[in-house]
């Protein structure tokens, strides 16, 4: 992966203006969270922080899976894995997903042990519209990963 | 390629609309071999479903029906009514004793006089056998014991019998597939027959088959009987949607399921 | 009656790397939805956490937001040690803890 090879580091107002990208809008009025204003770049920055700190973000060593379109917000499969050899010395500590226009940008935290492995995940998410989905890993050795892919959510505005 | 359907002027007017698919996913996938989902020209709403939807269903770990699965397979081996049985009592192993019975289903019920779908047998079995309470349509009982027992016939063809006795309710079943109601004036086949493939609103058409029932739906974040499903279906072209084991559904059901005779049972697919 | 369901391999190698995959039936209620008739909103009611216990040891475990998806799947990896339970843990909003243990088989 040439990602790994030159590591690039983010700084935070990158990953404001990286949260700021944002794919095209679906106009729809769905179930999912109604009434809810979707979280802002703001706000991904804050929840960001609020797991990690202040510690720079260097881009590589997160696969993050999901698919290019998502027929339907309310289960949208999400799987990612970590390059790391999972040992005592050498491990994923934790991995925290958002969801940049989610109403509530945090999706969820998993955290790990050299006991697993691999650091590897799949779950599924809700998601309310189009979107950046962001990763962040924390490593053993103190050292923070980012990598952020875009969603298609196409919702199901009929068929009861 | 595109069909044009009568009235489709009116409908636009609503914001309902349909699109070619050429260019779409949809292109692509019909070049695809659908395997066991496709015989002939029919085809199952598995394969109109996307990869990731897809997914869910091929695994029976991964398809979150199975937790209802789960809670009917309990029932049918639980003790409840007067008569102190279940209904592993007196047809034991379900892999054998069900083996078939929900691809042939809904049947004609001679002491109804009528057709009976799978659900109304189940309840039926219990109101008379177990002498125990008839479970709610739509419930998590009735739905995970339909899905188990429907289960037991996975991948057998539909085998429904619409001669003799049955005969007049399917016609009548036929007869509301192709009746437009609703005040966007549409039936069932201009959405099914004459469209498949095609966009409406956000969602691809597919022919509307029965044999995946009852399913998860993403959209439902559960799974839901075919019923529902009609109900759905009525409401969306703002008619108004009869009730949970209607006649008027039974006999539709019946129509529907013939549609896709031949079809295998998957009980319970994931749709989106 | 089954709540909770987990899958693990048959039996596993020491140091091997097993799939462990779980599944409970829940709402996962977002507490933004509004009740369609009386237009109130419902409460908030999802699973927070889950954790996953082997060989007397917490070897994985997540914090759950609204965003997880109703009747939540989570797939993850284990490293095979020793014979013995695997404990799982799903704790809900109100405290409400659903338990579930399976065996993990280790030859060699
Ligand atoms: C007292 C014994 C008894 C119990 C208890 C019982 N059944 Fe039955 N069931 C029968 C018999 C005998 C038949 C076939 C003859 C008939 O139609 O009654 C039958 C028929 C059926 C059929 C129709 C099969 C077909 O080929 O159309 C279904 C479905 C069924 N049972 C499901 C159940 C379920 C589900 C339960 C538990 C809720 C249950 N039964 C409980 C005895 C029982
Ligand atoms: C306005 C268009 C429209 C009409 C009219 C309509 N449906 Fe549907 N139906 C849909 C859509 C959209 C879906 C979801 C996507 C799909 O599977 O086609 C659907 C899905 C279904 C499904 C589920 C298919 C599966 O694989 O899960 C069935 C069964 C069905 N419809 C039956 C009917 C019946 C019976 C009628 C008449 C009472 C009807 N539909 C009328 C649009 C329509």
């Amino acid at each position: 992966m040439a990602d790994k090879l030159k590591p690039h580091t983010y700084k935070r107002r990158e990953v404001l203006a990286l949260a700021g990208t944002g794919v095209v809008v679906v106009v729809a009025g769905i179930g999912l969270f109604p009434g809810a204003a979707s979280a802002d770049a703001a706000a991904v920055a804050k929840a960001i922080k609020k797991r990690i700190g202040d510690k720079p973000m260097k881009s590589g060593r997160i696969t993050l899976e999901l698919p290019e379109i998502a027929e339907n917000g309310n289960t949208v499969p999400i799987g990612f894995e970590i390059d790391s050899p999972m040992t005592d010395n050498d491990y994923v500590k934790a991995v925290h997903i958002f969801a940049e226009k989610n109403p509530n940008p945090d999706v969820a935290t998993f955290r790990f042990t050299p006991g697993n492995g691999k650091a590897k995940v799949s779950t599924r998410m809700r998601l309310i519209k189009s979107q950046n989905i962001i990763a962040v890993a924390e490593m053993s050795d103190g050292s923070v990963y980012m990598t952020k892919k875009a969603v298609k959510v196409t919702i199901g505005g009929c068929g009861g | 390629m595109r069909k044009s359907i009568q009235g489709i002027g009116a409908l636009a007017a609503l914001a309902v609309a349909f699109s070619a698919f050429a260019g779409t996913a949809f292109a692509g996938k019909d070049k695809m071999n659908f395997g066991k989902y496709q015989v002939g020209e029919l085809r199952t709403g598995y394969t109109f479903s996307t990869p990731e939807t897809r997914a869910i269903q091929d695994d029976d770990f991964e398809n979150p029906a199975f937790l209802w699965v789960d809670v009917g397979e309990a029932l049918w081996n639980k003790k409840e009514g007067k008569a102190g049985k279940s209904c592993a009592s007196c047809h034991k192993n379900a892999s054998a004793s069900m083996r078939g019975v929900g691809a042939r289903y809904p049947v004609f019920n001679k002491k109804l006089g009528k057709l009976q779908n799978l659900e109304q047998r189940i309840n039926q079995e219990r109101v008379e056998k177990m002498q125990a309470k008839p479970l709610k349509y739509e419930s998590k009982e009735l739905l995970g014991l339909t899905m188990f027992v429907r289960n037991q016939s996975k991948d057998m063809p539909i085998n429904v019998s619409i001669d003799g006795p049955a005969a007049p309710f399917f016609e009548k079943g036929k007869k509301f597939y192709f009746q437009r109601r609703g005040q966007l004036d549409m039936a069932c086949a201009n959405c099914h027959v004459d469209n498949p493939g095609g966009m409406i609103r956000a969602n691809l058409l597919s022919q509307g088959q029965s044999n995946g029932f009852p399913l998860y739906r993403l959209k439902w974040q559960k799974p839901g009987s075919l019923h529902r499903r009609f109900r759905g279906c009525n409401k969306q072209v703002r008619a108004k949607p009869y009730s949970y084991g209607a006649d008027e559904y039974v006999n539709l059901e019946l129509y529907v399921a013939w549609r896709g005779q031949g079809l295998p049972v998957e009980t319970p697919a994931v749709r989106m | 009656m089954a709540k909770a369901r987990v899958k693990v391999p048959k039996s596993v190698k020491k140091g091997e790397v097993f799939q462990v995959k779980t599944l409970i039936s829940h709402k996962m209620e977002t507490g933004l939805r509004k009740n369609k008739k009386t237009g109130k909103k419902i409460p908030r009611k999802i699973i927070n956490n889950f954790v996953c216990t082997y060989d007397g040891k917490e070897v994985f475990s997540s914090d759950w937001h609204p965003a997880v998806s109703a009747n939540p799947y989570l797939a993850f990896y284990v490293k095979a040690t020793k014979s013995g339970p695997m404990n799982f843990k799903w704790t809900d909003d109100d405290g409400k803890v659903t338990d579930k243990s399976v065996n993990i088989s280790v030859s060699g």
